[in-house]
This record gives C-alpha cells, sequence and structure tokens, in this order.
C-alpha cells in the first residue's frame, strides 16, 4: 500500500478497494514504525487524522463526485499553522505554540478532503540547507542515514522519499523544497510567487518564501498544486488568479519546447557525477523533441550573496515578534523588560537563527543600507533581469538543483558559506519569483540527483508538462532507498 | 539679545475609519482591553496584513485638502523597535514614499494677517497599543485594541515663530480633518496628537538651533504652556553659556512639566526597509478625481460662505466655520430660526460658556440646534426679553423640555399688554410721590437717567416680564 502513489489512491478510494480510514490508518503506523530512522515527523495527530478519515469516508459513500483529495492522507511542513494542533517551526520557540487558525494552504487540503497525518521536522525556521538547524534533532536521508536529506523542507523530502507519506506541502525560500527534493530523490514544486497564498505559513523571508509540494512524480504534484494554489485576500501578495487544473496539461508532447541550458550552472563547484546524470537528462529531454539552447545567465555568480543579504534582512524583522510577550518561548523570572527581551529570544532561538537576525540586523543598519540592502535589491532586479532577457529565446531552464548528492552530517556545519552555496542553483528563482522543481534524474553512489527545471512566471503547467513526460520515459522517479521495508 | 523661536509640528491623526488599517478589528475607542484585536494585530505566527482602502481614501482627502501632492504609487515600511505594546516588533510606516507630499495650511494670526504654513508631507501609519503601568502589581498590562488603529502622521515645516501660531495650525489642521469627516478630532481620547520640535536663535541667524521634540500634547491648552516653557528654558540655557541637547521630551498633563526621555545617542536605529509583506500602492488620477469631487466643504471655504450667506464678520465666521459640529450647529439653528447674528451670538456666548465650563463638546450638548432656535424665535417676536432667555436657557440646558414649554410653564412670558402695563406705571407713580416731582422739575438733560428709576421698579414689580419698551413709552407719557 504505500508503494501507491496519489492518483492511485483517490481512484481505488472511489471504487471501495480501501477506505480513508484503512488507508490513515496503514500510514499512521507505518510512520509510528519507521520514523524512529529518519525523524521526519514533529508531530502526528491521529485522532484527528482518523475524524478527518471518518467524514472523508462518509462523503465517498454520498458523493457521486467527492471533493479533489476525498480521504487521502498527506502531511504538512510544521511552517503551516494549524488550529489546535502545535506548529513549531522546528524551534524552542514555538515547541508549544497551538494556532487558533488554519494556514490558507491547510484549510484547501482540508476542504479537498484531504486528511492531515502530521506536521513534518525542518531546519529552525526554515533556514538552513541539511536539517541539522531544527530543534527536534536532524532528520537523515532515507537513502543513506549518514547522510543529510537537504532543507529546510527535509522532513516533508524524507517522509515522502521513505513512503511514510504519498505527498506533502513544503516551502521554498531559497531551495527549500528543490534541494531537499534533489537529495531525497522525489518531485518537488516550488510555484512562482504569489501563487500560493502565505497566509498562516510562518515568514522567514516574505519576499522570498514560496510554498509548494512533495511527492513522488508530477502528476501526484500536480494533483496537489491545483488543491494548494489559489487567491487569497488574506494576502496582499498573493495573485489574483483563477485556479488552474494543472493535471490537465501533463499528456501535452513536449516536442515543441524550447529548453535552455545556461552555462553558468555548470560550472567548477558541480559534481562530475551529478553534472553527467544532468546532461544524460537533457538528451533524455531531447528526444523527446525538446530543442536546447545554450543560454548565459550572467549575474548568477551575485544571487548567493544577494540572496544572503535579502533573507537575514527580511528574517531579522519577521522574527522581531517572537518576544516571550504574547506567545511563544518566555525565560524564567525576567528581572526587567530588557532580560525578558534577551532571555526569551537567546534561549528560544537556535544558532543559524540567531546568525541570520544579526547578519540582517547589520544590513539594514543605518549607515550600512545603502551598501548592503539597496545593493542586494539591485542585484535582484539584474538577476530578474537575466531570465526576462533569456525566456525571450526559450520557454524552460534546464539544469543541476544543486551541486552535488547528499553530504554527511556535519560536514558544512561548521562553515556557513559551504553550506550557503549549496543553494546555488537554486535561489536565483526565489530572487525573481519563478517557478522551478526538481525531478529524480540519476543516482551517484547510489544517492539521489536531481534534475531543476525553471520555468517563467505561471508556467507550473508546462513544468509539470515537461517532469511528466520526462517520467513517462525514465523510471528515476520510481526508485526507492534499497532498505525500505 | 533678541531670540526667534522655531516650531514644527508633527501630529497623528487617528482615521475614522470602522476597521484597523491591516485588520478587519474595530476600531471603537473604550472596549474593555484586548477584545479589539485579532490574530493579525496580535501579530501572530503566519498572519498578515491586508490594507484598508478606507484609510488611503481618507489620506488623499487629507492631501486634497492642503493642497498637497497625492503620491500615485505609495510604499510601505517597517519601523523596527522592541516595545511590549508593538506586537510585531515593527511599526508598519511610509518613508521614503509617502501618500501625501507638501502642501500648506493657512492660519489667521492676531494682527488680521493671514500666514501659510508648509506641510512637508503626511504618511499612513498604524498606531501601537497601549502599555497599561497601573494596577498590575509591579508588571505592566498591555492592551492592543488600538494597535492597528489607521493614523496620518502630518509634519509641518519649521514655519512657526510663536506659541499662538502653533496652536492656530493645530486648530486649523483639527478643523481640517474633522470637516473632513477622517477623524472625530477627540484629543482627550487621543484621536489627535501632537508632537512639537522647539528651538530658538538669534534673531536674524540664518541657521536653525538644536531642537528638542516635545511628545504627547494632546490639548491645545497644554501646547501652549509647554511651548511657552520650552522656549523659556532654552533661552536660559543659551543665556547661561549652555547649549541645548537634541533629545526628545515628554509632557505630563498633570504636573505641566515635560521631562526629557532620550538623548539623540540613546535614539534607535529604527532600520527602516520597504515591507515585503505590502506591495506598493498604486494610485491613479480617476481615483484622485472622484475623491476630490465628493470633497465635503473645508474650513476656509466655509467660512467664505457664511460671510456671504449669512452676513456674519469674518471674526464670527472664523471660529463659527473652523469645527464642522459647530458649524452644522449653527447652519441649522439659523436656518430654523431664520437669525443668523442672534444664532451665531448664542452659540459663541452662552452655549459656548457653557460647553468649556463642563468641558464638552458640541455634539454633547444637551440641548439641539432645533431647541436653540425655539428660544431665539421667542426673542425675536419679543416674547421673552433676553435676560428672561438666559433663564430659559438654562433650563433647556438642564434638560426641561423646548423654550415654548419652559416659558409657559413657569410663567416667564413677557408682558406686553398695555392695560397692564399702564396698571403698573400708574401704581409706580402714584407710591413715588417724590421721585416724580424731582423728575418733572428736572433739566431735560438729567431726565434719560432719571427715568432709570422708575423702569427698575416697574420691571421689579413685573418680575422682569414687562416688555421694557413698552414700559419706556408708557411710562414717558404718563410722566410728562
Amino acid at each position: 500500500m504505500h508503494s501507491l502513489s496519489i492518483a492511485e489512491i483517490i481512484d481505488k478510494l472511489r471504487k471501495k478497494e480501501f477506505s480513508s480510514q484503512e488507508i490513515t490508518q496503514f500510514f499512521l503506523k507505518r510512520i509510528q514504525q519507521n520514523d524512529q530512522k529518519y525523524n521526519s515527523f514533529i508531530s502526528l495527530c491521529e485522532e484527528q487524522a482518523l475524524t478527518q478519515a471518518r467524514a472523508a469516508d462518509a462523503n465517498l459513500a454520498a458523493q457521486t463526485a467527492p471533493s479533489a483529495l476525498c480521504g487521502v492522507p498527506i502531511a504538512h511542513k510544521d511552517i503551516f499553522c494549524t488550529e489546535g494542533l502545535r506548529t513549531t517551526c522546528g524551534s524552542r520557540m514555538l515547541q508549544n505554540f497551538n494556532p487558533p487558525y488554519n494556514a490558507t494552504v491547510v484549510e484547501n487540503f482540508l476542504s479537498a478532503g484531504a486528511v492531515t497525518l502530521g506536521k513534518t521536522n525542518m531546519d529552525e525556521f526554515a533556514m538552513g540547507s541539511s536539517n541539522e538547524t531544527s530543534y527536534f534533532g536532524a532528520v537523515k536521508n532515507p537513502w543513506d542515514l549518514r547522510c543529510v536529506p537537504g532543507g529546510s523542507s527535509g522532513g516533508s523530502a524524507a517522509a515522502v522519499a521513505a513512503r511514510l507519506v504519498p505527498g506533502a506541502t513544503a516551502t521554498d525560500t531559497g531551495g527549500s523544497i528543490r534541494q531537499p527534493a534533489a537529495l531525497c530523490g522525489i518531485t518537488g514544486i516550488k510555484p512562482t510567487y504569489g501563487r500560493v497564498s502565505r497566509w498562516g505559513m510562518i515568514a522567514f523571508a516574505s519576499s522570498l518564501d514560496q510554498a509548494g509540494v512533495m511527492a513522488r512524480d508530477a502528476r501526484d504534484a500536480a494533483l496537489l498544486l491545483s488543491t494548494m494554489a489559489s487567491h487569497d485576500h488574506r494576502d496582499s501578495t498573493s495573485m489574483d488568479r483563477p485556479r488552474e487544473d494543472y493535471s490537465r496539461q501533463l499528456d501535452k508532447p513536449i516536442s515543441e519546447l524550447r529548453i535552455g541550458i545556461p552555462k553558468e550552472y555548470f560550472d567548477q563547484g558541480l559534481n562530475a557525477g551529478t553534472e553527467k546524470a544532468v546532461q544524460e537528462a537533457i538528451s533524455s529531454l531531447t528526444k523527446l523533441g525538446a530543442k536546447t539552447h545554450a543560454i548565459s545567465l550572467p549575474h548568477t555568480h551575485l544571487a548567493v550573496p544577494a540572496y544572503y543579504v535579502i533573507a537575514p534582512a527580511e528574517c531579522s524583522t519577521n522574527l522581531s515578534r517572537f518576544d516571550g510577550v504574547r506567545y511563544g518561548h518566555r525565560c524564567e523570572n525576567p528581572k526587567d523588560l530588557l532580560d525578558l527581551y534577551k532571555r526569551s529570544r537567546g534561549e528560544g532561538f537556535g544558532a543559524e537563527v540567531k546568525r541570520r537576525i544579526l547578519v540582517g540586523t547589520y544590513a539594514l543598519s543605518s549607515g550600512y543600507y545603502d551598501a548592503y540592502y539597496r545593493k542586494a535589491q539591485q542585484v535582484r532586479r539584474l538577476i530578474k533581469q537575466d531570465f526576462v532577457d533569456a525566456f525571450k529565446e526559450v520557454d524552460m531552464i534546464v539544469g543541476p538543483t544543486c551541486p552535488s548528492p547528499a553530504f554527511e552530517f556535519g560536514a558544512k556545519g561548521d562553515d556557513p558559506v559551504a553550506m550557503y552555496l549549496e543553494d546555488i542553483y537554486t535561489i536565483a528563482a526565489n530572487l525573481a519569483g519563478l517557478p522551478a522543481m526538481s525531478i529524480p534524474c540519476g543516482l551517484v553512489d547510489n544517492k539521489p540527483v536531481g534534475l531543476q527545471l525553471i520555468g517563467n512566471y505561471f508556467a507550473e503547467g508546462s513544468l509539470l508538462n515537461a517532469a511528466h513526460q520526462f517520467q513517462c520515459h525514465t523510471d528515476f522517479h520510481t526508485q526507492t532507498p534499497k532498505d525500505l521495508t | 539679545m533678541e531670540w526667534e523661536t522655531v516650531i514644527g509640528l508633527e501630529v497623528h491623526v487617528q482615521l475614522a475609519t470602522q476597521s484597523k488599517i491591516f485588520s478587519g478589528s474595530s476600531t471603537r475607542f473604550g472596549a474593555e482591553a484586548n477584545t479589539q484585536a485579532s490574530v493579525i494585530d496580535l501579530a501572530m505566527p503566519g498572519t498578515l496584513p491586508s490594507p484598508n482602502a478606507e484609510a488611503f481614501r481618507y489620506a488623499v482627502m487629507f492631501g486634497l485638502a492642503i493642497n498637497a501632492t497625492i503620491a500615485k504609487r505609495s510604499v510601505f515600511e517597517r519601523k523596527n523597535y522592541f516595545y511590549p505594546d508593538l506586537p510585531k516588533g515593527y511599526q508598519t510606516t511610509q518613508l521614503e514614499a509617502p501618500i501625501v507630499g507638501s502642501g500648506a495650511v493657512d492660519i489667521a494670526l492676531d494682527n488680521g494677517e493671514t500666514k501659510r504654513i508648509r506641510i512637508h508631507h503626511a504618511h499612513l501609519e498604524e498606531d501601537a497599543g497601549k502599555s497599561l503601568h497601573e494596577d498590575f502589581h509591579g508588571m505592566s498590562g498591555i492592551d492592543l485594541n488600538r494597535a492597528g488603529t489607521p493614523l496620518i502622521e502630518v509634519v509641518t515645516e519649521p514655519d512657526m515663530r510663536n506659541a499662538p501660531e502653533a496652536v492656530a495650525c493645530a486648530k486649523k489642521l483639527h478643523a481640517i480633518v474633522t470637516s473632513l469627516g477622517i477623524c472625530d478630532g477627540n484629543m482627550s481620547q487621543g484621536s489627535m496628537r501632537f508632537d512639537v520640535n522647539i528651538s530658538v536663535r538669534l534673531k536674524g541667524e540664518e541657521k536653525l538651533g538644536t531642537r528638542t521634540e516635545t511628545k504627547n500634547l494632546n490639548s491645545f491648552r497644554f501646547m501652549e504652556r509647554c511651548i511657552e516653557q520650552e522656549v523659556q528654558r532654552q533661552i536660559e540655557v543659551l543665556e547661561d553659556g549652555g547649549t541645548i541637547q537634541q533629545e526628545t521630551r515628554l509632557y505630563d498633563g498633570d504636573t505641566h512639566t515635560a521631562r526629557s526621555m532620550r538623548s539623540k545617542e540613546e535614539a534607535n536605529d529604527y532600520r527602516y526597509f520597504p515591507c515585503p509583506d505590502l506591495l506598493p500602492v498604486v494610485i491613479d488620477d480617476e481615483y484622485i478625481a472622484q475623491i476630490r469631487q465628493a470633497l465635503p466643504e473645508l474650513p476656509d471655504q466655509r467660512q467664505q460662505r457664511f460671510i456671504a450667506d449669512y452676513k456674519l464678520s469674518n471674526y464670527d465666521a472664523d471660529i463659527l466655520s473652523a469645527n464642522a459640529d459647530i458649524a452644522h450647529f449653527f447652519e441649522a439653528t439659523a436656518k430654523a430660526c431664520g437669525d443668523a447674528k442672534l444664532s451665531a451670538n448664542w452659540l459663541m456666548g452662552e452655549v459656548s460658556a457653557r460647553l468649556n465650563a463642563e468641558e464638552k463638546s458640541i455634539a454633547e450638548a444637551p440641548l439641539s440646534p432645533e431647541q436653540l432656535a425655539g428660544l431665539i424665535r421667542r426673542i425675536s417676536d419679543a416674547t421673552v426679553s433676553n435676560k428672561i432667555a438666559k433663564k430659559v436657557f438654562d433650563a433647556m440646558w438642564q434638560g426641561e423640555g423646548d423654550a415654548d414649554s419652559i416659558i409657559e410653564a413657569k410663567g416667564l412670558k413677557q408682558v406686553s399688554d398695555t392695560g397692564a402695563i399702564e396698571q403698573l406705571v400708574e401704581d409706580v407713580i402714584a407710591n413715588n410721590a417724590k421721585q416724580v416731582e424731582n423728575y418733572r422739575n428736572a433739566d431735560e438733560a438729567k431726565r434719560p437717567k432719571m427715568l432709570g428709576f422708575f423702569v427698575g421698579q416697574i420691571m421689579k414689580a413685573s418680575k422682569g416680564q414687562a416688555n421694557p419698551q413698552q414700559v419706556n413709552k408708557i411710562l414717558l407719557q404718563k410722566l410728562k
């Protein structure tokens, strides 16, 4: 049962081959039995999941046309607020935080009839590329337990890779969906900035954060994203666009597709095995009719430095609300207001979060603002312009998702910059607000390699279409970690 | 040494929108603590602001009223600082691209001249909550009902040269925002709050002196007093050879003193930057034109109209047009009774004196324009004298009913019946034979003065209700 895709689960639920309660119970048990190995969940919500499954079964029995995901169990990254269910964002600060509201993303899945199994582990406040910054312990890569799953959505990625859950929500600020998807050998998509509501999604860097999904393949990702993406008046950066059914575009041939291969994405830092897998994947796409074009994204080398000014700057003020006054961690017996602030924040936040708050505070300080923040925003416009120019010639940009396969725990722990370079190919899409996805395209040392597809604004449908066509002719997405039980 | 004072104002105007600037919570004043604070106002994780279109409309109305440029594209920024009543740890405000650009207001000076005060800009922002330091056993309570209430902050150029000018400017801004209906103008509830920047320099010096900023002035009286004290303080410091420290001072309305709150060195680095949760707001000419067309009458326009339509003096028209509520009260009274001059006199006289004494606004007056008009009609048709009218007014103020019913119930109607007055006159003449004789023997020039004695006696006998004109006429006949 764990090997079923979401599309298959929907089909079998409707044919009454099993009930939502049965499959929900199956996955709950599977998580309970296996997750000690991976630590991919922070919270399970057994009781609530079974209640939701019962309601789904009633709807499945009563309705001729049940809602899209009726009875399908999924998991949410613990960055999405869930009413009455603790939402930690991977931080001690919110260890006991029970939101009185649902994120719009959660609301959309609930109205589509999906069942929430639990909340997945993540880097603290989504700051990290290895899931090692979580207050609730690191997540392990199901392909190799000595290795990181990537981050920040490492819990969702590992859970899907280990088949503990058929699909999960995630977020991507600089690569937090695509990089763990690549490292765990699954399919992940970050939509266009503004396509999915950020309401109820705990902010890291507001102008970069975008929610997306992780699943086994593009077909499942299309199903999930069609439910997830909606306009929301509560998020003024949410685009006022009608919903789309991404599943309907999957079967289109890609014989007309023009794909751009940016030379900057194949530089010295790229692992040879990764490069080979990516080049082979590009060949597969050309065999399906796609035409490749060599392109240049000349400001690529500035993406990481610009990102590591803008993201910390925004996070430094987004995280000011965690002050121990209204909710979240509060230190014991504060002697005065300053002590309350210092100790509550000092105890509540981990080292990486503190580092980014400090960097961001510095970058916004009077006297440094022009040199750092304003300059970074200018660079951001140049990077965006690179893509605008590129999309005059091509429909899609293809390259590696990250420079190398999963690395071992602690390998980059002492060197923030080495860790930041992990996102060298993913960050530009966030700075430009473009949709991008990662799909499995091979193994190096028995560890997965991700192929990144970057599309033009609101071209999620084309990305999923290309990914699906690729997956119809390859089997990388069906491969699972070898010791999976 | 002759000193010159330089004053600039920063005015916080709470906009009278139904809901907050970024959430749907009510902005009603006086609710139980934290009952008007939503998850957005509490800055719960993951919540986001949605701008209130009404707040923009109000800000544009204000901009048009002061002939300011309106920014087609305005940007919200975050002003970062930690304080328990600032839930997000930043205030959402505007800095580099405020909605209202430079404009001006005209104020009337004591010498009858008009002075133009330039407005540097006005920006939209959210109010903070309130910290309550009493009744919490050494701790502080936080009330977030006010957090997120929309404000416009109006920043003037340093164009004022003394306290009366600053107060006149403040009053003019008050008149504008209340006339527009974008603020209730209730200063005691904090709907309008004034910060005053004050510096002094030697007369003739062009360079501005070091300024201090005094915050928390919530009455015109406090403002005048505070400026005079601060100017005096600065001059004393300078004349003693000292220097003025740039600092923020806090005025205490109970003790009428200001104390230093923080110096320039202690000032926060607010780390302003554009709020990434809010897109730049873009408005077009059509939007501005629609607002301009629907703009209500402004105090200056109203003053001119009062002069033209009601033949009021400049002075009366200025006073009656400054406050929208008073202006409406005046017009309703004048229309109901048909006597603008008497309406103006009563409003600026008795009504205003009572309101001042009871510290009430015109909206809280216990009588309506119709009631006041009813009284004025009885003065015009000589049913009551001015003196009796004040008695009737007192009764109306106490809520005893309309002028007519009070006059009837208390028997205050003026006696104009010739027969009755003749009888009174004859009685007084009969009872004061000596005075009558003196009168008759006196010079023509001395007689008017002596007549007062008889009038007084007659009025006393009539309990003040005899028509004085008739008394005079009949008395003169009988004394011949």
